[in-house]
């Protein structure tokens, strides 16, 4: 039996973690709450951006006539030879396996299209520091993007290549203060590269987030765009229902919303360029859709970033609601164990003087 | 005819204006254009510039960079990258953006790509004539 004073030692360890575990949930909630608001004020810009293209679509000949070709490069097919991935994990360790889960679709993800050459944009630390053990950095010449600010970023510019399999950028630090203006740089280079046909196609590997319980982790297709305010989603895992159980108990315990509430500019905004009347266009159509492409490949990245935010928040929370659980069953099954060490302890003493008094 | 319309001005990050207003002026690309109430439908494209609009009398101005206009009759719509307000501009930061594009430009360096640079000193100065109060005009 062990002995009482390090059980009692044991279940004061496991209080303290428990207090920090649970201190860093309802930080998590609170996060993802804002998160969640983040994301929620980033939809109406990109339903009215989607709507103006559609609509666009209809109006300027975006495709050719006669051969069905599309215009404009963004929307073109080509032999996928050169790819471009770009993978988004956390900075931050201690939310389950949530880095662990991106980085394993992204190794699914590598292995589907293997034979080709293959860069890798990695965002977050958790993901770089995964792939850079396994793959080469480009050869890189490193230049820092000016109003970057802190955070570091690294850039190969075209030329050999250290492996197929290559780590082209590296995006530590920019997921706690994420802007819009960090997606756009981003958005820029991959078009750029895309139009200098040094890239073929563009995944995103990412955990979408609708609600806390509506999570799947994706690869969409951001480059070609298929079709407009679709998505292209070529690899999408659910979250099981497991996972559901206990990320609704800890959403639950922390006071967080299931639904992720339509806000209340979200109705007003599908409507945003649809109405039937003929609008004046102050620019060409082609002109005007030449232009809001680049901004709809931006807006696609910039969600991607914020809903994967979002779902590392609701991950961390999570995790930290499961340690919580489980560090109070541990102090649970500890006390019992002393108290137990403690009956028989006084059990032999009384035995010892009883049988010592029958002894005289 | 109502005396107002429905403004709305929206960035990816936040809707920055929902309100009334009787009057707009926006940056369009190929020129300012002035919207009162009942304009004909149209869309645009903004360039680098200043918002002016009328909510009850009292004047208001915001720096935007890109975006594009939908004017409806009743309703006037705008999608900016980046709209801000007078107060939320970090002068110092657009001071040292001036100054570097102005650095580039001149530089006689034949590497520096002259739209873009031109481009960032366009921001920088609006965003500082409106930090100052000044108008575009």
């Amino acid at each position: 039996m062990a002995n009482i004073l390090d059980i009692r030692r044991r279940i004061r360890s496991v209080v303290n973690t428990r207090q920090i575990t649970k201190a860093m949930k309802v930080v998590s909630a609170a996060k993802l709450r804002r998160a969640q608001d983040r994301t929620m004020a980033a939809r109406p810009y990109a339903h009215m951006l989607t709507n103006v293209l559609k609509s666009l679509v209809a109006r300027a000949e975006i495709y050719d006539p006669e051969t069905g070709e599309p215009k404009h490069p963004l929307l073109a097919q080509r032999e996928e030879k050169n790819i471009l991935l770009i993978v988004v994990t956390g900075d931050k360790g201690l939310a389950g396996a949530f880095s662990a889960n991106v980085t394993k679709a992204a190794s699914r993800f590598l292995e589907s299209k293997a034979g080709k050459n293959i860069d890798i944009e990695a965002i977050g630390r958790k993901g770089r520091d995964f792939l850079r053990r396994r793959y080469p950095a480009a050869v890189v010449q490193t230049q820092s993007l000016a109003e970057t600010d802190e955070s570091t970023e690294k850039r190969a510019e075209a030329g050999e290549r250290a492996g197929a399999i290559q780590i082209a950028g590296e995006h530590v630090g920019v997921l706690g203060k994420l802007e819009f203006a960090q997606a756009r740089t981003l958005a820029e280079m991959v078009i750029e590269r895309y139009q200098r046909e040094e890239i073929d196609a563009v995944y995103i590997v990412f955990n979408e987030f609708k609600s806390v319980i509506a999570q799947r982790l994706i690869v969409e297709q951001i480059l070609p765009i298929e079709q407009i305010g679709e998505q292209t989603v070529r690899l999408a895992e659910e979250m099981t229902e497991e996972e559901k159980k206990k990320a609704k108990e800890a959403a639950i315990s922390a006071g967080v919303g299931m639904r992720g509430a339509e806000s209340a500019g979200e109705q007003a905004a599908l409507q945003f360029g649809t109405a039937q009347v003929d609008y004046i266009y102050e620019q060409a159509p082609e002109e005007l859709f030449r232009a809001l492409l680049p901004k709809y490949v931006a807006i696609q990245i910039f969600r991607a970033l914020l809903e994967s935010v979002a779902a590392e928040h609701a991950a961390r929370m999570t995790a930290m609601d499961s340690a919580t659980n489980n560090a109070t069953d541990m102090i649970d099954s500890l006390t019992l164990a002393m108290n137990r060490a403690r009956q028989a302890k006084i059990t032999k003493e009384i035995i010892e003087i009883v049988s010592g008094a029958a002894a005289m | 005819m109502p005396d107002t319309f429905q403004l709305e001005i929206v960035t990816p990050e936040k809707k920055v204006v929902d309100t009334a207003a009787a009057e707009v002026q926006i940056p369009g690309k190929n020129g300012y254009l002035g919207v009162l109430p009942g304009h004909a439908p149209l869309i645009t494209e903004l360039a680098v510039g200043e918002i002016t609009y009328r909510d009850g009398g009292e004047e208001q101005r915001l720096a935007v960079a890109w975006g594009f206009a939908e004017v409806l009759p009743d309703k006037v719509t705008i999608l900016a990258e980046t709209a801000e307000r007078p107060s939320e501009i970090d002068v110092e930061r657009a001071r040292k953006a001036k100054q570097r594009a102005e650095q580039r430009l001149t530089s006689g360096d034949t590497n520096v790509d002259v739209e873009r640079s031109l481009n960032a000193l366009h921001k920088a100065e609006t965003r500082l004539e409106v930090a100052e109060g000044k108008g575009h005009s």
